[in-house]
């Protein structure tokens, strides 16, 4: 339990990074998704593709490590009982498993959560916003994760 | 870590109507992913805290959702428009079953 | 010595290239670690100036320690709080039963170990000072290295001399002490042939790989690392250095740790204590 990631286990996260950079390659700029996240986007908004802005994410450029990567997510409308977020899903799409946290706000609520993430490598890290009359937005960060060195 | 004590901070905790209340909350937990294999190569069953809410006299006004993918000692900061003065209740609920609660009063007026 | 392995000498090339290459990776921002140092306290300092591990993060992480909130490291602190007027042992005595509230009495105490031990003749440090205490006026069990006990308790005494400067004594029975830690600090160890002052004096504002390398500076310890989302004591990180070079580590308050801690102490000497520091 001492260490969050013994030296294998960093390797074998290594070269999964090695895997994704190569992949990223063939599928342009943004990272290929290794995990069912589409799947998870498309139940999230009942089908509907996400149209890009009002849903703002904030994420480190290079995290100095994965394991506590600080977020935040808000939305750009106001809070009224006609229109508002109902929920915020965050996906990671470079993760074993694409889901991360899902904010589930009111109109007695703002529209923004900060929070601390785990990612496993470097990745695009997905939020998706569903207001209540079903529309859906989006915004995609792409996050280094430095793995080796001492800190890793 | 049956007696956590969560950590919890408002801004303020008297406003008008119409205003609103940054919450700061910390907890500890390990928030234990189902990723992580033991030393004999064993995988670790997951165990984190997979709710957290803030309800206001009862009624749910924030909350999440939690995979294993949020790290350990759980932190959230967001901010409420609290429609009436009372009570907040602030729930984590952990994959055991059990829960960690704290509450706070605030004033609106 | 002609019979280095020609694959340890390749390792160690290779890291050190990594090391004093110029560029910061895929244009991350360096941290500007320059400018927030103090003037070495003593002459035979190898620093022009004494940086804390602070400045040689990013800015979010720094962000996270610059508010007590936001730092996790607090929720050990109040682990400490909470155990420091605990009642435990035979003696059914707590902390506080004598010496009362920790806020007065233990002010500026842990910012000056380790200290030297009249009664064992040798330095202790603040891990040690407290078992002792716990086996002899409390007569409890003492806490076991590593346990959350002794490192929210070590975290507590320190954020008790939050901001007041590193102040060990290394003179009169501390010398021999001191001198052990300063040779152990230039010994080469591991499979990859690094002493401490390879990467913390040389190379410190460097990248090692993906690391950014700082001048190894114990006054924020015990730190909440990012990697471990939990506070690590200083022997800990000492012997996960070690572990980084492929070294066989020394034991946690072994007298080399202890040597060492004294000797890293005083190359910080007047630096804040800034326990529980937040690093990656």
């Amino acid at each position: 339990m001492r260490d969050a990631m013994n030296r294998r286990q960093a390797l074998a996260l290594g070269t999964g990074a090695v895997v994704a950079a190569t992949l990223s390659l063939r599928a342009g700029p943004a990272c290929a998704a290794r995990n069912n996240s589409e799947e998870a986007i498309k139940a999230f908004t009942r089908g509907k593709e996400p149209v890009r802005g009002k849903v703002k994410l904030e994420l480190p450029e290079i995290a100095e490590n994965g394991n506590t990567v600080p977020m935040t997510v808000s939305v750009d409308v106001p809070m009224t009982e006609e229109s508002f977020v109902e929920e915020v899903m965050i996906v990671a799409e470079g993760n074993p498993n694409p889901g991360v946290i899902s904010f589930h706000f009111t109109p007695s609520s703002v529209a923004e959560a900060n929070t601390r993430i785990r990612l496993a490598e470097t990745q695009n890290v997905v939020a998706i916003a569903r207001m209540n009359d079903g529309s859906v937005f989006s915004d995609v960060r792409q996050v280094k994760v430095t793995i080796g060195g001492c800190g890793g | 870590m049956a007696d956590v004590k969560p950590r919890i901070k408002l801004d303020k905790k008297d406003i008008a109507k119409g205003g609103v209340i940054e919450v700061k909350t910390l907890v500890s937990h390990t928030m234990e992913s189902g990723q992580r294999k033991d030393k004999d190569g064993k995988t670790i069953p997951r165990k984190i805290l997979n709710t957290f809410s803030c309800d206001l006299n009862g009624k749910t006004i924030f909350s999440a959702n939690m995979e294993g993918a949020v790290s350990a000692n759980p932190y959230f900061q967001f901010k409420i428009k609290p429609a009436e003065s009372g009570t907040l209740t602030f729930t984590w609920t952990d994959d055991d079953g059990s829960k960690i609660q704290a509450t706070e009063q605030i004033k609106v007026s | 010595m002609p019979s280095v392995p020609l694959r340890v000498a390749l390792a160690a090339a290779v890291i050190l290239a990594s090391a004093v290459a110029p560029q910061a990776q895929d244009g991350a921002e360096r941290p500007a670690w320059q400018g927030h140092g103090i003037k070495p306290q003593s002459p035979d300092s190898p620093f022009d100036q004494v940086v804390s591990g602070l400045y040689f993060r990013s800015k979010e992480t720094q962000a996270m320690q610059a508010d007590d909130f936001n730092n996790p490291g607090f929720l050990a602190v109040e682990q400490g709080e909470e155990l420091w007027s605990k009642v435990d042992g035979a003696a059914g005595k707590s902390c506080a039963s004598c010496h009362n509230e920790a806020a007065t009495s233990m002010k500026g105490v842990a910012a000056a170990y380790p200290k030297w031990n009249e009664k064992l003749s040798k330095p202790v440090n603040l891990e040690q000072r407290i078992d002792l205490c716990r086996k002899g006026a409390m007569k409890a069990e003492p806490y076991a290295f590593g346990s959350p006990e002794l490192t929210a308790m070590t975290t507590y005494l320190r954020n008790q001399s939050r901001g007041m400067p590193v102040a060990v004594k290394v003179d009169g029975p501390m010398t021999p002490w001191f001198e052990r830690g300063k040779a152990l600090y230039y010994q080469r160890n591991g499979q990859l042939d690094l002493a401490c002052a390879n990467c913390h004096e040389k190379n410190h504002g460097k990248y090692l790989r993906a690391d950014f390398l700082s001048q190894g500076q114990s006054n924020g310890f015990p730190v909440y690392r990012l990697r471990d989302q939990r506070l690590v004591p200083l022997h800990e990180r000492m012997e996960g250095c070690m572990q980084d070079v492929r070294a066989t580590p020394f034991k946690p308050l072994s007298d080399e740790f202890l040597a060492l801690e004294t000797y890293v102490a005083w190359r910080g000497l007047g630096l804040p204590v800034e326990t529980p520091a937040v690093r990656n």
